[in-house]
């Protein structure tokens, strides 16, 4: 089992930045490698147990489940049900975390899974850079005042 | 009951930050609102239940008390026990988290407490104001100020177990010590496990002149990296070590980083304090003195102590016969346990001839001797032909001239530092994974706070324990 970790800061209130990655069906609006995206069988985005199906720009399908989701916490988390990357027991954890000094977020992300030890590092930095860091560079742009 | 949480950005590593805040009486150096402050009772800084005693600058007097300090979580929660504020039922909590991007650091400061009705706005912005978002931009500025050099601003107060003259467990106090600022191609660690050796008790006696007195003493011990000043090693590494000089016995250690090991993650800190030394020793002995190869016979002595264990749990897993010899009957059947086929009972150190029957007239083609004098004769009528003796150590006296010509045997008299001095990390490696591979077992039945050393030696010396010792910081 890999923890990856990954936080930044958003200069945007943290309701603002909430609303929107709180929307487990908006991948697509703001981060920059999901092209489109649908919730299976027709659920609500922010129903836990829902499932989000979405393609990447290079093609890729992924299936993840809701598992929890929580407006007072600003915090919700998902399992990988399908995906090409190759790992198993996957749960990642979106958090948010108001910063009173200039009204600003504190975000962070995280994972767990396994996958083949030779592949460990190269999915850490995959995941931690390439998803979660880049999801937040693009969230910034997305959230500039 | 109000509550009061105020957070900001601090642009610094999360192990600068928090080697300040973790410091409970360190706000009078870095605080604008705070005037002189000490710790009451001489206790240490960082020690749950510790009471800080400041002024304000404004003159009010605070007396606050440290509850709960997380190195993992990065928490520090503490109260107030007695103000000229009208502040009741006060309890603060402060935490640091590491922002990736940037290597910056998150903190989020919180409390509630209680004040007279009416006075909620005032006293919010008393502490929210005052007190939390001053001390966010002072310490900043204050980290700021120091520039690289973070060791300055952290004086780290160790404390440790040292030996005040030469003689009996006794001689053993805690006394306040200081691990000074790491120089270059130096780290400072804070220990979480120390190994206790008997070479520590022969140190403490005397017998082995390695400190100047007072000094610490010990050999190995485990922790987690406060500062480096060393490229590969950063704060918050997992570390360990065994080396010379003496001084493991302390909580806060500055150490040259060649002397260190990285941890694995599947290596504890408490095994890591009971493998090094004797880990490492059975590395060198089996491995590098002396390479064994299956179907050797090696004769091991003392071979239910604890190096004499690991050695016949690693010779045995490589194949080798492994006589061994002991002083009892309960000691045979560890001994056996841990891989000793042949554990010969004897209290007047002979052994030659049932070595000699149990390897078909041959005699050991090593022998790992720990005995040294009085066994020396029995030894050399042990020897296989050609066969390499390997004295390290002399328990009843140093070894006289041999006539190793009657045996043409290999006499080494090998020092684990010598070897560790360019082999060290392959060393540990190598260790690490007869760990991981379950060949070496360290058995970790006594653990005794690090003020208590004394008495880990008092049983030590009395044969009250078996297995690894070690003493928790």
């Amino acid at each position: 089992m890999i923890k990856v970790y990954t936080s930044s800061v958003i200069d945007a209130p943290a309701d603002l930045v909430w609303a929107r990655v709180r929307d487990f069906n908006g991948l697509p609006q703001w981060t920059p490698f999901v092209t489109e995206s649908r919730i299976e069988e027709g659920w609500p985005a922010d129903r836990i147990g829902c499932v989000r199906n979405f393609r990447l720009r290079d093609g890729g399908l992924i299936r993840e489940r809701l598992l929890t989701l929580s407006d007072f916490d600003y915090e919700c988390s998902y399992s990988i049900l399908e995906s090409p990357m190759g790992v198993e027991n996957y749960v990642a954890t979106l958090k948010l975390t108001p910063v009173t000094d200039g009204n600003r977020t504190f975000a962070e992300w995280w994972a767990e899974f396994d996958c083949a030890p030779e592949r460990e590092s190269a999915l850490a930095e995959q995941i931690g850079h390439g998803v979660f860091q880049a999801a937040f560079d693009s969230l910034k742009k997305v959230l500039a005042r | 009951m109000i509550r009061v949480r105020r957070s900001a950005v601090i642009d610094a590593p999360i192990e600068r930050v928090w080697a300040v805040l973790r410091d409970f009486n360190s706000h009078s150096a870095w605080h604008p609102a705070v005037g002189p402050s000490e710790i009451e009772n001489g206790e240490p800084s960082d020690q749950i239940g510790c009471v800080r005693n400041f002024t304000l600058q404004d003159g009010n007097h605070i007396r606050e008390q440290l509850l709960a300090l997380s190195d993992r979580d990065h928490v520090s929660t503490y109260c107030i026990l007695d103000a000229t504020l009208p502040m009741r039922n006060y309890v603060a909590s402060l935490q640091l988290k590491r922002v990736t991007d940037g290597d910056r650091t998150f903190w989020h400061w919180e409390s509630t407490f209680d004040v007279p009705r009416g006075r909620e706005r005032e006293f919010d912005e008393l502490v929210g104001n005052g007190v939390y978002e001053a001390g966010f931009a002072a310490l900043a500025a204050y980290l700021r100020r120091d520039g690289r050099s973070v060791s300055r601003v952290t004086p780290v107060d160790s404390q440790g177990v040292v030996a005040t003259s030469f003689g009996g467990p006794d001689v053993l106090q805690m006394r306040r010590l200081d691990a000074p600022a790491p120089r270059n191609g130096e780290v400072r660690i804070r220990q979480t496990a120390v190994g206790v050796n008997y070479i520590d008790v022969y140190i403490r006696k005397g017998l082995y002149r390695m400190i100047e007195l007072p000094a610490p003493i010990g050999m190995e011990a485990a922790g987690v990296v406060l500062e480096s000043q060393v490229a590969g090693i950063s704060p918050g590494d997992r570390v360990a070590y065994a080396c010379t000089p003496p001084g493991a016995y302390v909580t806060v250690r500055t150490l040259p980083a060649n002397q260190l090991v990285l941890l694995p993650d599947h290596v504890s800190d408490e095994a890591a304090a009971a493998i090094m030394l004797k880990g490492m020793t059975a590395e060198y002995l089996l491995h590098r003195t002396y390479r064994v190869k299956p179907g050797d016979t090696v004769l091991v002595h003392a071979a239910a102590g604890g190096v004499g264990l690991f050695l016949c749990q690693w010779a045995s897993a490589l194949g080798a016969r492994v006589i061994g010899t002991v002083s009892s009957e309960a000691k045979a059947e560890l001994a056996r346990a841990n891989g000793c086929e042949h554990p010969i009972v004897t209290r007047s150190y002979s052994f030659a001839e049932r070595t000699k029957q149990l390897s078909g007239g041959r005699g050991a083609d090593v022998i790992y001797d720990g005995l040294g004098h009085d066994a020396a004769q029995e030894n050399l009528a042990a020897l296989a032909m050609r066969g390499h003796w390997v004295s390290y150590g002399h328990a009843t006296g140093a070894l006289e001239p041999l006539n190793l010509g009657a045996k043409s045997g290999t006499l080494s008299q090998p020092v684990l530092f010598h070897y560790t001095e360019d082999s060290l990390q392959q060393m540990a490696g190598r260790t690490f994974a007869a760990l991981r591979d379950g060949i070496l077992r360290p058995d970790v039945r006594h653990r005794y706070l690090l003020a208590a050393a004394a008495d880990a030696h008092r049983d030590l010396e009395a044969r009250r324990t078996s297995g690894q010792i070690v003493l928790l910081p």
